[in-house]
């Protein structure tokens, strides 16, 4: 009699593990378009490197361990400081002479540099993925009685909540915060206070591209690091962010992690719909709510 | 993306009826000097950069999808001609159909964002378009469709002799190429110019920018999937390559290198890319390296392009190096079949 609920709830332990893999990847969907939404909120451009200084992020944190012996932990911070300098320079030396034109434009120039920079590593890594083994302190799991929970996805989990909240926290009650969010509004005005905008947007685009590359450095010991991952990634992001809209900083954690959950879902119910599902929703939320779900109207 | 000086001085229809009698000379003889195959790519790309050119440089859209069109219809293309049967024409027909279809569903969405939100949503959905060929079954997944057979053409005409081939691929860029001229110089095209310079002011002469925006984006994605038919052809083979979103980042170049908004851009940048990519083929990933150097340099320092800066001179048209905005009047009335072309 009850025959069908085996087709229409499937068995636990798969359920749970494809939840917890949707919320891994909504996990860096919400810190991916955390920091394009804080890019795009400043500079007015959709930065295009970012699943390139992803990539750079856990490549870092490889090249830490197998050249330098340095560890994760430490590469937590390093990577991200490193790949951050490199965003400021990247800022200083090219975006910065392209800040006047027409914003499409910052979009190409950044598509160009993800192809230099991914080209680069392809050319020397292949398109496979360099194993990064997870920590001692966090490998095994624990029993949570329905299911078995690695305890680096754990991590994984509890961190981007606390990294994505603390961004949250910056922007929208620190002074700082507020000089960011004011120079978003108007620029020139904050200028005319005596802020120094020009170096507040270096350091915005800095501060975003080291998420990206703290994303990276966490990504590594999940997903192998691999020239492709951040290709692979970013245009997912992008959906997550035409869905979020890119109003609002809660509005991008939010949706990240809600559409990974949502993929997550699929995976159980409708495995071949997997990889499209976000695009669908994409489309719907286009056609009812075409500034996104979290953003304002144009 | 704002008009360069280029496009208002050195394209006017005449010159550009001009250039084109040139071209088409230049494509009867060229095969007899330069390698048909190479040629044949070249001219494909050459008419999906054009029918990209179309949206980005005289609507001012920035499709970062086409490939979805390009590929879409070279797959549509080579099942259609392959598995089920259907004569070249045909099969060609039914790439096209599809991809104006698919743009008609994709355009109907992206219009509704614009700028930046625009290129996102259509590499969005191109990627949806991706993962579809990926994983259908009649798509043959990393293998993708192989030995197509080219067919004879209205039965009787043989597509696997090389030049006759040739001037099919030369026939189909010339009438893809004359669709879009006659697009950009129709008042269909006047509006479509209007849009790109000020929208809202265009709405407020009560254009239905949406309409003209979707239309262009449909018309846009047809030659786009008419191009990716042809090389579906002339290749025998279609693959994930063509529906990558790298495809759609070489178009942009393309367009971008060639100068955005001028007739004979896209052609140009097309010729250039292909031929890096015809040399440096055994160069793995450095051609992702130099196009992503070609796309910085061309961005920060180079944004007309090359017939945007070399233009000018060839028509003897510098006198004023910044020329005057003289466009037509705006038309009186508009109508909706000037789309045809």
């Amino acid at each position: 009699m009850f025959d069908w609920l085996h087709i229409a709830v499937p068995p636990a332990p798969l359920f749970f593990a494809q939840l917890l893999v949707g919320l891994i990847n909504g996990a860096f969907y919400a810190m991916l378009s955390l920091g394009l939404a804080v890019i795009f909120g400043l500079l007015n451009i959709i930065n295009f490197t970012h699943g390139a200084q992803y990539m750079l992020g856990a490549f870092c944190a490889w090249f830490l361990l197998n050249w330098l012996g340095i560890g994760y932990w430490a590469s937590l911070i390093i990577a991200p400081i490193v790949v951050g300098l490199l965003g400021i320079a990247i800022e200083r030396l090219l975006l910065r002479h392209i800040a006047r034109l027409d914003h499409l434009y910052g979009l190409l120039l950044t598509f160009g540099l993800a192809l230099i920079i991914e080209g680069i590593f392809r050319q020397q890594y292949g398109s496979s993925g360099q194993p990064y083994t997870i920590p001692p302190e966090l490998q095994g799991a624990r029993n949570l009685g329905f299911m078995f929970l690695p305890n680096y996805r754990a991590w994984v989990i509890l961190a981007s909540l606390a990294v994505c909240l603390a961004t949250w926290f910056v922007i929208e009650r620190t002074r700082l915060g507020a000089y960011l969010r004011a120079a978003t509004e108007n620029p020139v005005l904050v200028r005319a206070f005596g802020i120094d905008v020009p170096r507040m947007v270096t350091l915005t685009y800095g501060g975003g591209v080291a998420l990206a590359a703290l994303a990276g450095v966490m990504a590594a010991p999940i997903y192998q690091v691999s020239p492709l991952m951040g290709s692979n990634i970013i245009i997912v992001v992008f959906a997550v962010v035409v869905i979020g809209g890119m109003g609002s900083i809660l509005g991008a954690i939010l949706s990240g992690f809600a559409l990974g959950l949502i993929e997550g879902l699929t995976k159980v119910f409708y495995p071949e719909a997997s990889s499209t599902v976000i695009f669908v929703i994409m489309a719907l939320v286009l056609l009812v709510k075409p500034a996104g779900l979290f953003g304002r109207a144009a | 993306m704002n008009a360069s000086p280029s496009e208002r001085s050195g394209t006017g229809p005449t010159a550009v009826w001009l250039w084109t009698a040139g071209l088409i000379a230049l494509g009867i003889a060229a095969p007899h000097f330069l390698y048909p195959v190479f040629l044949m790519k070249a001219l494909c790309m050459a008419l999906f950069a054009c029918a990209f050119n179309l949206l980005l440089g005289y609507v001012g859209l920035l499709s970062f999808g086409h490939a979805a069109f390009f590929g879409g219809a070279s797959y549509i293309t080579a099942h259609a001609v392959k598995v089920w049967g259907l004569p070249t024409e045909l099969g060609i027909l039914a790439g096209v159909a599809v991809a104006a279809a698919l743009g008609l569903v994709f355009g109907y969405l992206a219009i509704r964002r614009q700028g930046i939100y625009f290129a996102m949503v259509t590499l969005a959905f191109a990627q949806m378009v991706f993962f579809f060929c990926l994983q259908a079954k009649f798509t043959g997944g990393e293998d993708g469709i192989q030995a197509v057979p080219r067919g004879y053409l209205l039965g009787s005409i043989d597509l696997n002799q090389p030049l006759v081939m040739y001037y099919f691929v030369l026939a189909a860029f010339l009438f893809g190429f004359a669709v879009i001229v006659r697009t950009i110089n129709s008042p269909f095209g006047q509006v479509l110019k209007a849009i790109r310079e000020n929208e809202p002011r265009a709405v407020s002469l009560g254009y239905r920018s949406e309409h003209y925006k979707l239309l262009a984006f449909i018309l846009s994605a047809a030659l786009a999937g008419l191009a990716g038919s042809t090389k579906a052809l002339v290749f025998q083979f279609a693959s994930l390559t063509d529906v990558n979103w790298t495809m759609s980042g070489e178009v942009v170049l393309m367009t971008l290198i060639g100068g955005i908004g001028t007739t004979l851009g896209p052609v140009v940048g097309a010729f250039l890319l292909t031929t890096m990519e015809n040399y440096l083929a055994q160069a793995g990933s450095w051609v992702t390296i130099i196009e992503g150097v070609i796309f910085v340099i061309c961005v920060l320092t180079f944004r007309e392009g090359i017939v945007g800066v070399v233009a000018p001179y060839v028509m003897g048209r510098r006198a004023h190096p910044e020329p005057i905005e003289v466009e037509e009047p705006p038309p009186v009335k508009i109508r909706e079949t000037a789309a045809e072309g």
